[in-house]
């Protein structure tokens, strides 16, 4: 076998209160694409931004081409020989194609740029990877693909040991894919090691030579791609998880259906977000959401509930088609959600506990019919109470509360606009094991009394201990819809995602 | 104690006092208040007086910074409305007619209405940046108020308009009558309705606020016209008190101003919790150091420099950053308000995949 280029050992990170990886050993052989795989919070991106001199490491050490190296930051990295090209590419788009490859490093003749030898210099470049475009054309003017094939010329130009590709396929579509794949194979056969993080499994099997799985900060393994398949790499990725929470009640797995659902999404979709999909969900069910990341289901919880549109199919309330025109329309029908992003598009951080909690309610009204006083606390009080929101006090500012408690105070905003679904995008994500058992807890007490709820969580264990049926996603397509009976398990799942053919 | 030192509005009052204070140096009298003629008469009379445009603007610019925008406009609405008002009184055969400047006024502020829904349009609607949206009123509404008073200043002798800038009602002066049933009703309209809160909640985050159901275009277009109609008032106090209405020079600046009053008041600039009270408190500061830079007789080519001198001292002050830095090395102990106790254990280092 040949010597790798780039060794990282026994390498640990730890961030207040997080140990984000420990004792994670990686290696890069020049002339193969690798794979990095891992979900959310694996430790992707930590070692990444180690290997490249973005963070300080606490242990370990790295060996490039036979030196042992340390990076202050990704330029020293760069002229170490190791470039990274990020999924948002970093150039400046109001350039133009030269000058994005040469900025910094023009070639001069006493002060002067020379802009022929630039220009010159930048299409020969861009020929190696058969792109063949007008250099002096703003890269503006380019596809997405296009100006990312310009900044991995960039990259190699400056330097051609290792290439690092953070998920550059993921606002690509197939055809600029095969373009990017192309480029990538050329690179790989002039000896260059390219590390590639994607959350596309097919990829993954497509281009990649061998797999490094990551997860919970720690390496599960090194494999070949052509000796692990694709349900072994997912149940690597995914784990299982040791049973900490504690049971819920033997609930009946089986669901009466009525007659009319609730929501009845017919063919449902939007291009770019998710494929048309149809899913019901009948008053009292739980629907859980199931797939990888990136897999659409987050998209699907947001065109149900109309936070974006779709511009495909149709969606029925009770039976009656509605046309969603954003989230008061949901609102108006009783259906409720809440983001998987607390921060971002849940909880408004500056404002108190109780603003939050009467924000939707209050929203309903408009602002000429204030929820009197005495009524909000009543409410607040009753839902803080309920979820056991800590610090119990109302007027504390929620940029102030823990994960877990902000979450509660989220779910408490749309617990008292009665809902008759409740969307909940993964609600127990980052929150402790505490106040996830009694997140799950809840979701079964709201649908025994007659709550939809459509349940999205990347945990499979908890997709399966608390619905009817799993919806299961792959790719951006829903691919499975199964009951949730006795023979429905973890690995049932997995199977599917794996083995799921594109409808 | 400590809990006054820590209240939001501590610092700018404080600085308030301490720039009336000062004053007493210069003018012994600074403080006396009489009543002279049946008219309440004094210095810090006049700084109400006088301070009432700017409070009236700086109001209306609370509301619109709360959202998370800004509205450079106001100072030329403040033009448009005065000059409005002033040619319509002007081409009345009796200019003292009650009726007649009723209508002259109604005009303005209906103008004025108009002007911020145009702003408000431009920014929740087309989605242009409030610096941009409101730039373009800001630099055309200058000309438009020179379009009606066609390039002249428009003198008026209307005893009736006179009034609401230099007028008086059971001895006070009618300005500070008109700007205190302002403020009145801002605090009734942002407090005892959801409207404050939803306010906040918009320029808290706006993405948030939408999955939460707020209109917050509605909300974003009613603060804008609100500010401009607040600045429509100031235009008409303005140029009754003169008289007259000069398209180029009524409310020259007056933007910047009220900005700074916001911002003295402790409303961020980016949005969110806002404070009237506090702008009120600002815009009050911000008149006393113009009448203290008048009694005292600063020579008046280096006003500018004096009044950016103190306005820089005030903001420094008020910063927490600068106090901590400045009197924590003297007095040997912690810094007395760490930026938030609860906020630095609580907080989280995302690790991203």
């Amino acid at each position: 076998m040949t010597e790798a280029i780039l060794t990282m050992s026994g390498i640990s990170k730890e961030f207040p209160g997080v140990k984000a990886l420990s004792e994670v050993d990686f290696r890069l052989l020049p002339g193969e694409v690798h794979a990095l795989m891992g979900e959310n919070g694996a430790g992707k991106s930590t070692l990444i931004k180690v290997l490249t001199g973005v963070y300080d490491i606490d242990q370990g050490g790295i060996v490039l081409d036979g030196q042992p190296v340390s990076f202050s930051g990704p330029l020293q990295a760069q002229h170490s020989g190791i470039s990274t090209v990020y999924q948002e590419i970093n150039l400046c788009p109001n350039l133009s194609v030269a000058e994005n490859i040469f900025i910094g490093r023009e070639p001069r003749l006493f002060g002067h740029i020379r802009w022929s030898v630039v220009e010159r210099r930048a299409s020969e470049l861009l020929r190696r990877l058969q792109l063949d475009i007008d250099v002096s054309a703003q890269l503006g003017t380019y596809s997405l693909a296009v100006q990312q094939m310009v900044a991995i010329a960039r990259a190699i130009d400056i330097s051609a040991k290792v290439l690092i590709l953070d998920e550059p396929t993921s606002s690509l579509d197939a055809g600029e894919v095969q373009q990017l794949f192309r480029v990538m194979r050329q690179l790989k056969d002039e000896g260059i090691a390219i590390l590639f993080v994607t959350h596309f499994l097919e990829q993954v099997y497509e281009i990649a030579d061998r797999i490094t799985v990551l997860r919970n900060g720690r390496r599960v393994g090194e494999y070949r791609t052509s000796e692990l398949t694709l349900i072994d790499l997912i149940g690597k990725m995914i784990g299982k998880e040791l049973e900490v929470l504690e049971r819920l009640e033997d609930r009946p797995k089986r669901f009466q259906e009525v007659d009319v659902p609730l929501v009845d999404a017919r063919e449902l979709g939007r291009k770019g977000a998710v494929a048309p999909f149809s899913l019901t969900i009948h008053k009292g069910e739980v629907v859980g959401l199931a797939g990888l990341l990136g897999s659409g289901r987050t998209e699907v919880a947001r065109l149900i509930y109309g936070a974006d549109r779709a511009d495909h199919g149709q969606l029925a309330v009770d039976g009656r088609p509605v046309t969603m025109r954003g989230p008061r329309t949901a609102m108006a029908k009783d259906i409720a959600f809440c983001s998987e992003n607390r921060r971002t598009e849940g909880l408004i951080e500056e404002l108190t506990v109780r603003e939050n909690i009467i924000l939707a309610m209050q929203a309903t009204r408009g602002w000429t019919r204030p929820i009197a006083r005495r009524r909000q606390d009543e409410l607040v009080d009753r839902y803080v109470k309920a979820l056991d929101i800590r610090p119990a006090n109302p007027e504390a500012l929620v940029r102030n509360l823990s994960g877990g408690n902000q979450q509660k105070v989220l779910l408490a905003r749309w617990l008292i606009t009665e809902p008759r679904l409740l969307i909940l995008d993964e609600p127990t994500r980052g929150i402790d094991i505490g106040a996830k058992a009694e997140i799950q807890r809840l979701v079964a007490q709201l649908s025994d009394g007659g709550m939809a709820v459509l349940f999205v969580s990347a945990e499979l264990e908890e997709v399966l201990r608390l619905s009817h049926k799993v919806a299961v996603l792959r790719d951006r397509h829903l691919i499975a819809e199964l009951p949730n009976d006795d023979s429905l398990d973890v690995d049932r799942v997995m199977e599917t995602i794996a083995s799921g053919a594109k409808p | 104690m400590n809990t006054v030192v820590k209240h939001r509005l501590f610092w700018p009052v404080a600085m308030l006092v301490v720039l009336l204070l000062s004053n007493l140096i210069f003018t012994p009298t600074f403080f006396n208040v009489e009543v002279r003629d049946g008219h309440l008469y004094g210095s810090l009379v006049d700084i109400v007086r006088f301070g009432a445009p700017l409070i009236m603007v700086a109001l209306g610019m609370t509301l619109v910074i709360a959202t998370g925008g800004i509205d450079l406009s106001v100072g030329s609405v403040v033009a448009i409305c005065g000059a409005l008002a002033c040619w319509r009184i002007s081409e009345q055969g009796d200019q003292n007619s009650v009726g007649g400047v009723l209508v002259a006024v109604a005009l303005a502020l209906g103008l004025a209405l108009l002007l911020g829904a145009w702003n408000g349009f431009l920014v929740a609607v087309v989605g242009i940046q409030p610096i941009i949206a409101t730039l373009i009123l800001m630099v055309a509404g200058r000309g438009l108020a020179q379009l009606i008073t066609d390039g002249q200043i428009i003198t008026i002798n209307s005893s009736p308009y006179k009034r609401i800038g230099g007028g008086y009602l059971w001895t006070v002066p009618v300005a500070i009558l008109i700007a205190l049933a302002v403020m009145a009703l801002a605090v009734l309209l942002t407090r005892r309705t959801a409207l404050g809160m939803l306010i906040e909640s918009v320029g808290g985050n706006a993405e948030a606020s939408r999955l939460a159901g707020i209109h917050s275009r509605r909300i974003t277009l009613m603060a804008y016209i609100v500010a401009g109609l607040c600045a429509g008032i100031a235009g008409l106090m303005i140029s009754s008190n003169v008289s007259s209405a000069d398209g180029n020079n009524a409310g020259l600046w007056y933007e910047l101003d009220a900005i700074l009053a916001v911002v003295i008041g402790g409303t961020s600039l980016a949005g969110g919790r806002f404070s009237i009270a506090g702008t009120v408190v600002g815009a009050l500061l911000i008149q006393t150091l113009t009448t203290t830079i008048y009694t005292t007789g600063i020579p008046p080519e280096t006003t500018l420099l004096f009044k950016a001198l103190v306005v820089t001292i005030v903001c420094l002050v008020q910063s927490p950053a600068f106090r901590a830095k400045v009197f924590q090395g003297r007095r040997r102990r912690p810094a007395a308000p760490p930026a938030g106790p609860t906020a630095a254990t609580t907080e989280k280092v995302e690790v991203p995949a």
